[in-house]
């Protein structure tokens, strides 16, 4: 077998088609899950608690490997997506002076080309909100999220009296000095460490803190998360609301095909595929779907 | 009852082509849509006009030559049959009917209603067959035992008559029912199995070269096709293509 039919054929081109976009609907259980903590824990208690999470999905390494796999799979699925409608519209150069299509086939089937292009506008739209904000640009003004460090003396842990610290993440074994003050100190990789004046010892870290993002981004009152007073909210909802509505008309088709590209359909099980792949096409996109519409309508 | 038919002609193959309205009466609800065509053809003639080139052979649904795209439809509006056993009864007195030849890069039109599809015999000859041994001692195929249910699904696969509606029906214009049809109703028997590898593998990129699109599961092949094959036989053929890759 050539190399290149891995690519170039269609059957194998089906293949690649079905893996990406079945791992991308795995990435939106997990993704999910995650931001639904923004509307299930409300007040401080939530923003300390999605900042943890974000911290900890920025720092792991086994969830770095997942997101690599993730730019992976919607930059294959898109080339690969795209490369299939180009040539499906070249294999029928004149097409039909009546024809009903809505006889044989979803309106879903036959649209995955814009529902995914579609898709790939908001996925832009996105990364600009917010992963481009999150991970590169530090000129926005952006309130931190501290993370205070465990300090022992003598071995035994010892309370930090600045009330504005509530999380542990790293313990380290440095005593604390008598005459301690707080100086910040901008570092490249997007953290600002805090340590004791005069001295070399880190007593916190202080990350861009997202809860905040999001909450300024989709509420109707920015400054109340520190953020510059901006009236786009109401624009932005609708957005990541009809994208959701997309999205899910792309599954609506997608998910049961990916089993079929695989070539798993027997009678037996074709039934359970379909269903859950509907119910997953509504469930998923409403899910994100609610997070942005609560926070507008300030139910948080 | 009297029609309005909308036919699509086209004088040769690099003739641009046309729709052109012909009328029709007194056409009876019993008649076969070829029958139908045929009294249109009659007239034509007598009035010294070309008449309208389509293909047909058997006009009893077996052989997969007739081949018109009725009003936006492979073998039109009704369910499991081919053109030549669709009845006059499914259209109702003063309708328009559109009638077009499949449209598909791979079948390259002849004449006004017919199309070349030679496509699939190349696709066919690429590896559709079994290689035995013609020399005298040919084992009877009768001695060897099949499980019930793989005859049944090789045999549901066989029915395929090759008529090319699954392409023409598809926005992709593929032609994975038909080849998955092929592919399968091989792959499922003892005698076909010894070239499964070879045959999905060849008869694949003879598809692909021919110019017929990617699947992509709408399913519209499965509702048009006039012998009901199954989108079952594409995932096998799906499967049968991922072992030959791995395992060749
Ligand atoms: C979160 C994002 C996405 C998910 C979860 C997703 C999921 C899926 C799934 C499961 C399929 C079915 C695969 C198959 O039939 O074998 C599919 C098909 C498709 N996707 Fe996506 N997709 C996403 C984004 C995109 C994007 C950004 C594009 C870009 C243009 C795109 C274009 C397509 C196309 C054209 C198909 C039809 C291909 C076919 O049926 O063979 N998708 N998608
Ligand atoms: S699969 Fe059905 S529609 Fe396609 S060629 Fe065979 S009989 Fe015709
Ligand atoms: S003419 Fe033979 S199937 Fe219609």
């Amino acid at each position: 077998m050539s190399k290149s039919a891995l690519l170039k054929s269609s059957i194998a081109k089906k293949y690649w088609m079905a893996l990406t976009g079945l791992f991308l609907c795995t990435f939106l259980i997990g993704h999910l899950i995650g931001n639904l903590q923004l509307i299930f824990m409300a007040g401080e208690e939530g923003r300390r608690a999605f900042n943890v999470y974000a911290y900890f999905m920025a720092h792991n390494p086994a969830i770095k490997i997942l997101s690599y796999l993730t730019y992976f799979s919607i930059l294959f699925h898109t080339i690969d997506g795209i490369m299939l409608t180009i040539k499906n519209k070249k294999s029928r150069p004149k097409g039909y002076a009546y024809n009903n299509a809505a006889a044989n086939s979803s309106s879903s089937s036959r649209n995955m080309a814009l529902l995914g292009s579609l898709i790939l506008v908001f996925i832009v739209m996105h990364m600009a909100n917010f992963w481009y904000k999150a991970k590169i640009d530090n000129s926005a003004p952006f309130p931190l999220h501290v993370y205070e460090l465990e300090l022992k003396q003598d071995g035994k842990k010892v309370r930090n009296d600045q009330t504005m610290y509530y999380f542990t993440h790293q313990p380290t074994l440095q005593p604390i000095p008598k005459n301690r003050k707080l100086v910040y100190r901008d570092t490249t990789n997007n953290i600002t460490d805090l340590y004791i004046k005069g001295t070399n010892i880190k007593i916190a870290e202080g990350y861009k803190d997202l809860h905040s993002l999001v909450f300024a981004f989709f509420g109707q009152d920015k400054s109340k998360y520190g953020f510059p007073k901006n009236e786009q909210a109401l624009y932005f909802t609708l957005f990541y609301i009809i994208s959701m509505l997309v999205l899910s008309f792309h599954l609506w088709h997608g998910f049961a095909s990916a089993f079929q590209s695989l070539g798993i359909n027997h009678s037996s099980y074709n039934k359970l595929i379909k269903s859950s792949g509907k119910l997953f096409a509504v469930l998923i996109p409403l899910g994100f779907a609610i997070i942005p519409l609560m926070i507008f309508l300030n139910q948080i | 009852m009297n029609l309005t038919l909308k036919i699509w002609r086209q004088k040769n193959p690099n003739e641009k082509g046309k729709i052109v309205s012909y009328p029709v009466k007194d056409i009876d609800g019993d008649m076969s849509f070829l029958e139908m065509m045929d009294v249109l053809n009659v007239e034509l003639i007598e009035k010294g006009e070309n008449p309208v080139a389509f293909d047909h052979d058997c006009r009893e649904g077996i052989c997969g030559m007739c081949s018109m795209y009725i009003n936006g439809e492979a073998h039109g509006p009704d369910r499991g049959v081919t053109t030549c056993q669709l009845h006059m009864r499914k259209f109702k007195d003063g309708d328009t009917i559109y009638i077009e030849p499949w449209r598909a890069k791979a079948f390259p039109i002849i004449k006004d209603l017919m199309v070349d599809r030679s496509a699939f015999d190349r696709v066919m000859n690429a590896g559709g067959f079994v290689s035995v041994n013609t020399s005298g001692n040919t084992i009877d195929a009768n001695a060897t035992p099949i499980p019930k249910e793989d005859a049944d699904k090789a045999f549901e696969a066989a029915t395929c008559i090759g008529c090319g509606a699954c392409v023409a029906s598809c926005k992709n214009a593929s032609a994975m029912l038909f080849v998955s049809a092929k592919v399968s109703q091989l792959a499922l028997l003892p005698q076909g199995k010894v070239e499964a590898k070879e045959r999905v593998i060849k008869m694949v990129n003879t598809m692909d070269e021919e110019g017929f699109g990617n699947c992509t599961n709408t399913g519209a092949c499965e509702v048009e096709c006039p012998k009901g094959i199954s989108l079952e036989n594409i995932a096998r053929m799906n499967r049968e293509y991922l072992k030959a890759m791995i395992l060749k």
